[in-house]
């Protein structure tokens, strides 16, 4: 996956380095600018069997920062901010992968570096008791909860490898 | 043979006639026997599912769902241009003025329509609301709910949004919105039963080309939306699976 342009970043921001699942590495940069998850609405995508984003829908567009051709077709770890532990997927993946519902507070880095807290669902999409792409849908979390995950995030960051 | 068409309690008492016409168009169209029976509440609506007594609806997607994974239902149509959106309401002199300022143990007054519930509790979650911190004051219909906030009996109504546009200006100048859903991929359904297999695919041409001549045109816009579109069985499988990630 490419890496992000400091030409999109928008305010001061922070370099690190993101090592993915697939062994690959990528650089992020990263602000301290909230944008504030939309009003009653759902950030909706869906995926192939391999996370790789299939659809999205207009808020998902909207709050990511990019353009919808940008997303189509790229891992969805194109959102991973570095304040969520690996630990963190590694139990959505084994849950989904076990045809069962995974919930959770994720924070997702936009492409201008800022980045938006999410209540997330994913869900795999079963079709004659085969899964053949998963779904997830993001609705605004309440603000103690997305305090609780922040403390539980760093832990489990501080004790990383 | 006759078959058994109704139409989920969740459209405003002033489309019965329409959905009779549109009811009578159908027949016609197909020409097979239909009769249409409407339901006065959800409740009456399920008995008369679970008697296999319904071979042709229209509903929302929570019932579509049990319907098309249980019963075998196969998708039809879809009204263009409307979708499924819940308000959440107080009264227009409450303190609150956003979700946040709900409190636990507030007293909610709402439907058995459990499509626009399940919308409404979702948008309740950011103040840290659930079923087992709320009171539920259950009522018959969404005027009820309405004057339930107006006679402060309940600090907040879930409201369907076409139900809660379509009361008066009355009522309305009475109460506040404090948020209303903007999902857009949540719609009603035109389901049919196996047993009806024989006439989906007449009835889904019928269906998506009815707004081409001007009487079908009037009948749908009587109906409250443009036209039919269809409606794929992937199509209906991925908005079961969106409703199970809000359950
Ligand atoms: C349907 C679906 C939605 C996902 N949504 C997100 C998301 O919003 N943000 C995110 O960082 N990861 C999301 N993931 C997880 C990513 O696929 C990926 O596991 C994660 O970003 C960590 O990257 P890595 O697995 O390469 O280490 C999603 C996965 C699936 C299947």
């Amino acid at each position: 996956m490419a890496d992000m342009k400091k030409q999109d970043i928008v305010g001061d921001f922070k370099e690190y380095t993101l090592s993915l699942y697939d062994g690959s590495e990528k650089t992020v940069y990263v602000t301290e600018v909230e944008t504030p998850f939309p009003e009653g609405k759902l950030i909706v995508s869906r995926t192939d069997t391999s996370g790789v984003i299939t659809h999205c829908n207009d808020a998902f567009v909207f709050m990511s920062g990019y353009q919808e051709d940008e997303l189509i077709g790229q891992p969805h770890s194109i959102l991973r901010h570095p304040d969520i532990p690996k630990a963190a997927f590694k139990d959505a993946w084994d849950t989904i992968n076990n045809k069962q519902k995974w919930n959770g507070y994720i924070k997702n880095l936009r492409k201008d570096g800022g980045f938006y807290w999410t209540f997330a669902t994913i869900i795999p999409n079963i079709r004659n008791g085969e899964i053949v792409g998963y779904a997830s849908v993001r609705r605004k979390p309440a603000m103690n909860k997305v305090e609780q995950a922040k403390a539980l995030y760093q832990k489990m960051l501080a004790e990383e490898p | 043979m006759k078959y058994n068409f109704t139409v989920s309690p969740d459209f405003p008492p002033e489309r019965i006639a329409s959905w009779y016409i549109f009811n009578t168009w159908l027949q016609k169209k197909l020409d097979i026997a239909v009769h249409l029976e409407l339901h006065n509440n959800f409740k009456e609506l399920q008995a008369s599912i679970d008697n296999d007594a319904v071979d042709i609806i229209y509903t929302n997607p929570f019932e579509a769902a049990g319907l098309v994974r249980d019963k075998g239902f196969m998708p039809v149509a879809t009204p263009q241009g409307i979708s499924d959106e819940a308000v959440i309401v107080v009264a227009a002199d409450s303190d609150v003025d956003k979700v946040e300022d709900l409190k636990p143990g507030v007293k909610v007054a709402l439907t058995d329509d459990q499509d626009v519930n399940m919308i409404s509790m979702m948008m309740l979650e950011p103040a840290e609301l659930n079923k087992d911190n709320i009171e539920l004051s259950n009522q018959d219909n969404y005027v009820l709910v309405a004057k339930q906030l107006m006679n402060k009996k309940a600090d907040v109504g879930f409201f369907y949004k076409a139900a809660y546009d379509e009361l008066s200006g009355m009522i309305k100048s009475q109460l506040k919105p404090l948020v209303t859903s903007e999902i857009s991929v949540i719609k009603h359904m035109f389901l049919v039963s196996p047993r009806f297999k024989e006439h989906h695919a007449a009835l889904q041409e019928a269906l998506v080309t009815m707004s081409d001549d001007d009487k079908g045109k009037q009948i749908v816009t009587d109906l409250g939306f443009e036209a039919w579109d269809k409606q794929t069985q992937e199509e209906t499988e991925f908005m079961i699976d969106l409703m199970d990630t809000l359950k």
